[in-house]
């Protein structure tokens, strides 16, 4: 349902040599279902690993990170089912170059879902067909184009039926041109109700389809509203600083 | 004598050409079980290695880090210790002091050549998995699988794959190094030729013979390699 919260951050902490590097220092935030949530920031700011410590591909120094109810931090829980439910997009892509694209999308589903090979292809063939690539299902990754591949890893995550999508820098890696068709899945997939959050320098795109616009500055969430209120009516001047060289 | 007086003296007469193919056999086998054991080992030891330094950061203490933490202690040990002694010593261990009950000579230079063998090919494979870009791991575990997991279906079919003309040339260097089994009187090929040179007083004949074999053997699998590396590279490139 919409509106219920999905995941809770509270009090995130990600401390490198012993503190000396504080990455994260106490973020606290609520990611609804069905919610946007945009996270910009300049280049060291902790988006990163922000969204890494959401699915504990980094391990926090402090704080909990709840999902469905869940404090994934503590250490009893196993991980890899909730990350079943969490797909993650990365700005290089990292598909498997050594299976089909088509292998790439249902190894996960087949082998950790227990679906039957048939089960899965049907789903990755669908997910293949949204994004106009089902022509490709048996070419490998090395034969297609940055923006491609990228749609690709996207759908290859979409295959696990994730309760919510993180992203970091999906287009920093593409060159120009390609950079639209890779916003437009998003978009659909914004639109389709998918729980997403977006680490990204596409400040239309945050604009856009941004439900919630999250600003960091050296591992603080500095401010955070609508894409109307941080875009029109930036409060903070660190905010204000950054809107003026980026946009 | 004339080359083909020579060559009857040497591998026509009393059937001796049959030190040369029954050795020849002694070397292939060994070789190719050593290989077969030394890969096996070292994909263990590369494993424990590759693991233990993935995971000994962010693994969190407790008993499965200090399992690892002792395998990977029990690995450098082996690889140290195999790697600073002379391959024909270790045969001689093997044969006179841990194996000395042992009356199969073959099984004795298998597990000797696997052993030493093991020890270069962990090393490869672990070159092989720490090449494979951290990106891949991360995007196995991000979909929800294991360690163990992400190991199997992406990371060491990607090492392997990466590796396979380096252990394929493990095994022309071992087909070589197998050479020095004479050592604990196991007849092989280079025996063979030694013994026929003792009955016949004339060396020249079959040590080149049995060089001219070796040579074969060796520009053929080095041939072998060459066209599995293309194949290789063709496929997914
Ligand atoms: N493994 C690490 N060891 C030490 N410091 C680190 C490590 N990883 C990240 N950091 C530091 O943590 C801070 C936040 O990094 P992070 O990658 O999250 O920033 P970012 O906002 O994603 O930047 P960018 O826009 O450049 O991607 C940076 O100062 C970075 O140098
Ligand atoms: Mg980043």
């Amino acid at each position: 349902m919409n509106g219920d919260t999905l995941i809770r951050v509270e009090k995130l902490q990600k401390h490198y040599n012993g503190g000396v590097i504080k990455a994260l220092d106490g973020i606290n935030t609520e990611i609804k279902k069905g919610e946007v949530v945009v996270v910009i920031g300049p280049s060291g700011s902790g988006k990163s690993t922000f969204l890494r410590c959401l699915n504990l591909l980094e391990v926090p120094t402090g704080g909990n990170i709840f999902f469905e109810g869940v404090d994934i931090t503590d250490e009893k829980v196993n991980i890899n089912i909730h990350r079943q439910k969490m797909g993650m997009v990365f700005q290089h892509f990292n598909l498997f170059p050594h299976m089909t694209i088509l292998k790439n999308m249902i190894i996960a589903p087949m082998k950790l879902r227990k679906k039957s090979e048939a089960e899965a292809t049907e789903l990755a063939m669908k997910l293949l067909r949204r994004v106009g690539l089902e022509d490709r299902a048996n070419a490998y990754p090395s034969q297609l184009s940055g923006g491609q591949k990228q749609r690709i890893a996207i759908v290859r995550a979409l295959c696990m039926e994730p309760e919510v999508m993180l992203f970091d820098e999906p287009t920093s890696a593409l060159d120009p041109e390609m950079v639209g068709e890779v916003l437009e899945v998003m978009k659909q997939l914004a639109h389709d109700n998918m729980t997403m959050v977006v680490v990204t320098h596409e400040m239309g795109f945050a604009r856009e389809v941004g439900s919630r616009v999250m600003f960091m500055a050296e591992g603080r969430q500095v401010e955070e509203g609508t894409p109307e209120e941080i875009f029109d009516h930036p409060k903070s001047e660190r905010l204000q600083t950054f809107l003026a060289k980026v946009l | 004598m004339d080359f083909k007086s020579k060559f009857i003296a040497n591998f026509i007469d009393d059937d001796r050409w049959k030190y040369i193919w029954n050795g020849l056999g002694v070397t292939l086998k060994v070789t190719f079980f050593a290989v077969l054991l030394g890969i096996a080992i070292g994909v263990l030891v590369a494993i424990i290695r590759s693991t233990h330094e993935k995971n000994s950061k962010s693994m969190r203490m407790g008993f499965g880090k200090a399992v690892l933490a002792i395998l990977n202690t029990i690995c450098k040990v082996y690889l140290t210790v195999i790697r600073g002694t002379p391959v024909v010593v270790q045969l001689m261990i093997m044969y006179y002091i841990i194996l000395a009950d042992s009356r199969n000579k073959v099984l004795v230079a298998t597990l000797a050549f696997g052993i030493n063998s093991g020890a270069y090919v962990a090393e490869i494979f672990r070159s092989g998995i720490m090449s494979i870009d951290e990106g891949q791991f991360e995007a196995g575990r991000s979909l929800g699988f294991n360690f163990v997991q992400t190991m199997r279906y992406i990371i060491i079919p990607q090492a392997f794959k990466n590796v396979l003309p380096a252990l394929a040339n493990e095994f022309i260097v071992l087909l070589k190094e197998t050479s020095v089994v004479g050592y604990v009187a196991l007849q092989d090929l280079t025996k063979g030729g030694d013994i026929i040179r003792s009955r016949t007083f004339d060396a020249f004949m079959p040590l080149f013979g049995v060089a001219l074999i070796y040579l074969i053997m060796v520009l053929f699998f080095t041939w072998l390699v060459g066209r599995l590396e293309r194949r290789l590279r063709n496929s997914e490139r």
